[in-house]
C-alpha cells in the first residue's frame, strides 16, 4: 500500500488504474499508477449496504464512477460521482423503478454498462428481477426495456440461488440493433431490432438442474464475454458447463477441454486478444469453492481448445475460495492486469496477463464485483 | 387532530432534516397516511414502499405500539391522532 492515492487530488495522472470493488457491505477503490505495483484503498463508501454492480464512464469528457446501492432495508439505487468517489449523488427519487402496471418492484442493479462511444449518454442496467433498464442521460435517469419487460416467457424464469438476476449485457460493436442479455435462469436472449423483440438463444446450453437438459429458455448461465475484435464469436461460463459460439449464440459447443470442473461463475476476455479468456472453476454446485482447496485461474490462449492452470502467486493449500461472476476483470494496459475477488474478501491481481499472481488486499467483506479502468485510456504499458 | 409520522434516522435526508412529519389532512388508513406523506416527500415514501405499493420487507410501521402487520397492514384504520412509527426491521447480513 502507498501513503498517497494517485486519486486523492481528484486529478488522477493519465494511466492511472482504478479497482472498484463492490462488497456486501459497501464499495472501495483501488487505486495505482500505471505501474500497478503499489495499490491505495479508500472506502468504504456507503458502509452496510451491499454493491452488486460499479462502472466507470469516461465518454463525453466525464469522469463519472457508477455504483448499484442495495440497502438492506430502503431499497436499491445507482448513485453517480464525478470525483472518484470523494462524493456521490444520493438521487432523491429512486431512479431505477418498474411500472406500476408492471406488478414488479426493484431488488438490486446487477450490471451497469456505459454504451458506445458514438452515443456518449447511453447506458445500460441488467437489474433483479430480470429487465434491461437504459439511461440516456449518463445515468441520471432510467427506463425499462419494454421487449424483456414483457417478455412471454417471464412468468416461467426462475430465480436462481442469487436471485432472478440479468446480470451480462453484449451489444454488439458494429449493429446497434443487436444485443445479446444473459440471465440466471432464463439463459441467453437476443434481439436484433433494437430490444423490440427478444428470443431466447441456449442452443447448446445444458441444464442440468431440469428434467430436460436442452430446453428453448431456463439454463442458467453465469456470464458470458466476447471481443469487439471478432463480435460473433462469445464465451459462456455456465452452470455446469463451458461453451463458445462462433455464431453469435445461435448454437453453442462445449470447449471444457483440461479444466478440473465446467462450473464457475466469472469469466473475463482479454482486452487485446480475441482467443484469450479467463475462468476461475469451482469444484461443484454443492461444494463453490477452488478445486481441491488450490486457488487457480484457467486461461484459454487458443479460444476454448485448451485451458492452461495459473497459480503462480495464488494460494494453493487451504483456499476454500469463491469467485462470482462479476468478480472478475481485466485493465486495458498493453500488457493487460488482470483481477479478481473472492468471497473471503481478498484481492488478486497480476500485471503481466495472469502469469503471475499478488494479493493486493484483504479483509474485505465478501467481494461481489469487481471493475478495472485506466484513466485517460490504456495500452500505454 | 393531525397524525404524527416518526421517521427513523436513516430516512432524515430525505424529509428536510426533520425526524416528525405532520400530516393535518384526513388519513382513515396507514395507506392514506403514506401517500399524503408520497405528495410531500417522494423520496420517504421510495424506500418505505415498493414501486408497487407494498411494505418494504424489511421495514415496519407501527401504530402506536402495534406492527401493521399484525394489523391490516396498510389498511389498518388509523384513530385521530395517530402517531405512526416506522423503522427499520432488526434484520440485516
Amino acid at each position: 500500500m502507498r501513503s498517497t492515492s494517485p486519486i486523492s487530488d481528484g486529478k488522477p495522472a493519465r494511466g492511472t488504474t482504478l479497482l472498484l470493488v463492490g462488497t456486501t457491505k459497501g464499495a472501495f477503490v483501488l487505486a495505482s499508477d500505471a505501474s500497478r505495483e503499489n495499490w491505495n484503498l479508500s472506502g468504504p463508501h456507503f458502509p452496510g449496504e451491499s454493491v452488486y454492480a460499479v462502472a466507470y464512464d469516461e465518454r463525453n469528457g466525464r469522469k463519472r464512477t457508477l455504483a448499484a446501492t442495495r440497502s438492506f432495508h430502503w431499497g436499491s439505487t445507482i448513485r453517480l460521482s464525478d470525483d472518484f468517489g470523494e462524493t456521490w449523488t444520493g438521487p432523491e427519487r429512486q431512479t431505477v423503478r418498474f411500472p406500476e402496471s408492471s406488478g414488479l418492484s426493484l431488488v438490486q442493479v446487477w450490471q451497469i454498462l456505459p454504451g458506445p462511444a458514438d452515443d456518449p449518454d447511453l447506458l445500460w442496467a441488467g437489474v433483479e428481477p430480470s429487465c434491461l433498464f437504459e439511461s440516456r442521460d449518463a445515468g441520471e435517469s432510467w427506463t425499462p426495456i419494454d421487449g424483456l419487460l414483457s417478455h412471454e416467457h417471464r412468468p416461467k424464469w426462475q430465480p436462481g440461488g442469487g436471485g432472478l438476476c440479468l446480470h451480462t449485457i453484449l451489444p454488439h460493436p458494429s449493429d446497434k440493433r443487436r444485443m445479446l442479455v444473459a440471465m440466471s435462469t432464463g439463459g441467453v436472449y437476443r434481439t436484433e431490432d433494437g430490444g423490440k423483440s427478444w428470443r431466447a438463444s441456449n442452443h447448446g446450453v445444458r441444464a442440468e438442474f431440469l428434467p430436460d437438459k436442452y430446453p428453448e429458455f431456463g439454463q442458467c448461465v453465469h456470464k458470458i464475454v466476447s471481443h469487439a475484435a471478432k463480435p460473433d464469436r462469445l464465451f459462456l461460463q455456465n452452470h455446469w458447463g463451458l461453451y463458445r459460439s462462433d455464431d453469435w449464440g445461435a448454437t453453442w459447443h462445449d470447449v471444457a477441454n483440461g479444466v478440473p470442473s465446467d462450473f464457475g461463475f466469472c469469466m473475463q476476455m482479454h482486452p487485446h486478444d480475441p482467443d484469450t479468456v479467463y475462468i476461475v472453476p469451482m469444484q461443484s454446485d454443492q461444494f463453490r469453492c477452488a478445486p481441491d482447496a488450490k486457488l487457480r485461474v484457467y486461461r484459454t490462449r487458443d479460444a476454448g481448445a485448451s485451458w492452461e492452470a495459473l497459480s503462480n502467486g495464488l494460494p494453493q493449500e487451504q483456499a476454500y475460495e469463491t469467485v462470482i461472476r462479476d468478480a472478475f476483470t481485466a485493465d486495458s494496459h498493453q500488457t493487460p492486469g488482470v483481477y479478481f475477488g473472492t468471497r473471503s474478501g481478498k484481492i488478486f491481481g497480476s500485471r503481466d496477463a495472469g502469469d503471475s499472481w499478488a494479493e493486493i488486499a484483504d479483509s474485505l467483506p465478501p467481494v461481489c464485483c469487481v471493475k478495472a479502468a485506466v484513466v485517460g485510456g490504456g495500452r500505454d504499458r | 387532530m393531525a397524525i404524527s409520522i416518526v421517521l427513523p434516522r436513516a430516512l432524515y435526508q430525505y424529509a428536510r432534516g426533520s425526524n416528525v412529519v405532520s400530516l393535518t389532512d384526513a388519513c382513515p388508513t396507514v395507506g392514506d397516511a403514506l401517500a399524503s406523506l408520497a405528495s410531500r416527500l417522494p423520496a420517504v415514501t421510495d424506500r418505505v414502499l415498493t414501486e408497487q405499493g407494498e411494505l418494504r420487507p424489511h421495514v415496519n410501521i407501527f401504530v402506536g405500539t402495534e406492527s401493521v402487520r399484525f394489523l391490516d397492514g396498510l389498511a389498518t384504520e388509523l384513530p385521530d391522532g395517530a402517531t405512526l412509527t416506522i423503522v427499520p426491521a432488526v434484520s440485516g447480513g
